[in-house]
């Protein structure tokens, strides 16, 4: 079978349409990602020990188990008790909870890189516990973790195609059902590698970039 | 109530399938993360091209596509994989790009005075990696590893969407086949935790049977 360029010009605004998906799908799970990753990584510097053990074994937990499996429990599972949703929110929401559990240990080593010093002038200062974190640690330890981050948004992002599993409409979704109408499977497959590629790609640069802008400590 | 246990057999069988393809898939991606590795601190520019770019590619495009495209794209250019080649294949090239990496940082942190020691020796460049730089890195790299081969396991699941019988495949039939969803899910979902700590048990183990004798050599 020999590639075709008209078939890639009619498939190319289906692709598309997959791709705004997919980039959606990477933007929303990256800010639940932060989020989440926050509050894990908070919680597991609890003095209640309860509290930190229970959230630190929860979040091996979700590291050790496929993304899929959790997206299938995510779909499937949670409609049995009444919680039904939408495929893109329950893509969104097991991007975000798997890989804020990856988050949560930039964090943790962020905050730990933090000089004991700080915390002392904190207590110091007579800061409360919620302003020493808002004014002095948290500033002080998120701009080095960026690259870190923007590392693991990069590798959700090629994760996002697990999500054609539960019937979200993103680019490789598409691309199968264009494959599957047509029967005609390297260009639909070889454009989503294309797309993924480039888009990778672009994003190592501006990732060497965040590196360069924010990778150094200044002390 | 019953039935319970011939659906908890489908899903050994599942455990099964799940644990050669994780076996299968690491060897592969061992020899391309050596041959890669090696390669990218070649003296050869060619060699060195080559391997960056194996390592970009695969590291660039999500192991999803990539397995999409070896089960429905090769076909056509007069390639035919089973599924269970095709998901080794994918898994082994995809981590074995990201285990190249980890094989050349290992190699480069091994300190100046090794290689000039082995210049002092006598020793071969090739002799010289084999004898004095290879057995010092390759303690560097076991927990990587480590890390790398449960993200291959995790990797795995996505097989099932290949039509291979693997874990992730049997609890979708066995979901398909009872209703019911919670059962199956998480019971999948333990398999592959546990699965997951016997690969890091495995490493940390055998980490410390490398290391014995070694104490006080490495700085």
């Amino acid at each position: 079978m020999e590639w075709d360029w008209n078939f890639v010009r009619e498939i190319m605004p289906t692709l598309i349409q997959g791709v705004k998906i997919t980039i959606l799908a990477t933007v929303l799970g990256s800010v639940l990602a932060a989020i989440v990753g926050l509050a894990i990584a908070l919680a597991r510097r609890s003095p209640n020990r309860t509290v930190s053990r229970s959230v630190g074994w929860f979040a091996e937990f979700i590291r050790g188990t496929p993304l899929l499996v959790q997206l299938y429990f995510i779909f499937y599972v949670l409609p049995d008790i009444g919680i039904l949703l939408p495929p893109l929110v329950a893509g969104v929401i097991g991007l975000g909870l798997h890989y804020g559990t990856y988050t949560a240990e930039v964090y943790r080593a962020g905050i730990e890189n933090v000089p004991r010093g700080q915390w002392e002038a904190a207590k110091a200062c007579n800061l409360s516990g919620y302003n020493t974190w808002t004014h002095v640690i948290l500033p002080q330890a998120i701009p080095p973790m960026i690259p870190a981050l923007a590392n693991y948004f990069i590798a959700m992002f090629k994760e996002t195609p697990l999500l054609s599993a539960i019937t979200v409409l993103e680019l490789m979704n598409q691309a199968k059902s264009v494959a599957n109408t047509y029967y005609r499977y390297i260009e639909p497959m070889t454009l989503v590698g294309a797309f993924f590629l480039v888009i990778s790609l672009c994003s190592v640069v501006l990732l060497r970039w965040l590196e360069h802008r924010y990778g150094r400590i200044e002390r | 109530m019953t039935q319970w246990s011939g659906y908890l057999g489908l899903i050994l069988q599942g455990a099964l399938v799940t644990i050669e393809l994780t076996l299968m898939g690491s060897v592969l991606a061992l020899i391309m993360a050596f041959l890669a590795g090696i390669g990218r601190v070649s003296r050869f520019s060619i060699v060195r091209a080559l391997a960056t770019i194996y390592i970009e590619f695969f590291r660039g495009t999500s192991i999803f596509v990539q397995l999409f495209w070896a089960y429905f794209v090769l076909p056509f250019v007069g390639l035919s994989l089973t599924p269970l080649l095709a998901g080794v294949l994918a898994l082994g090239l995809n981590v074995g790009a990201y285990a190249a990496e980890v094989v050349r940082g290992a190699i480069l942190s091994i300190g100046r005075e090794q290689y000039e020691a082995c210049t002092a020796l006598n020793l071969g460049r090739w002799q010289g990696m084999r004898h004095v730089i290879l057995p010092q890195a390759l303690l560097v790299m076991l927990p990587t590893f480590g890390n790398n081969a449960i993200e291959l396991l995790k990797a795995t699941s996505v097989v099932s969407l290949i039509s291979l019988a693997d874990l992730t495949f049997q609890a979708q039939v066995v979901r398909s086949q009872t209703g019911s969803t919670l059962m199956p899910f998480v019971s999948v979902l333990v398999i592959y935790f546990v699965l997951a700590l016997i690969i890091s048990w495995g490493v940390r183990s055998l980490e410390r049977r490398m290391a014995r004798g070694l104490d006080g050599v490495r700085v």
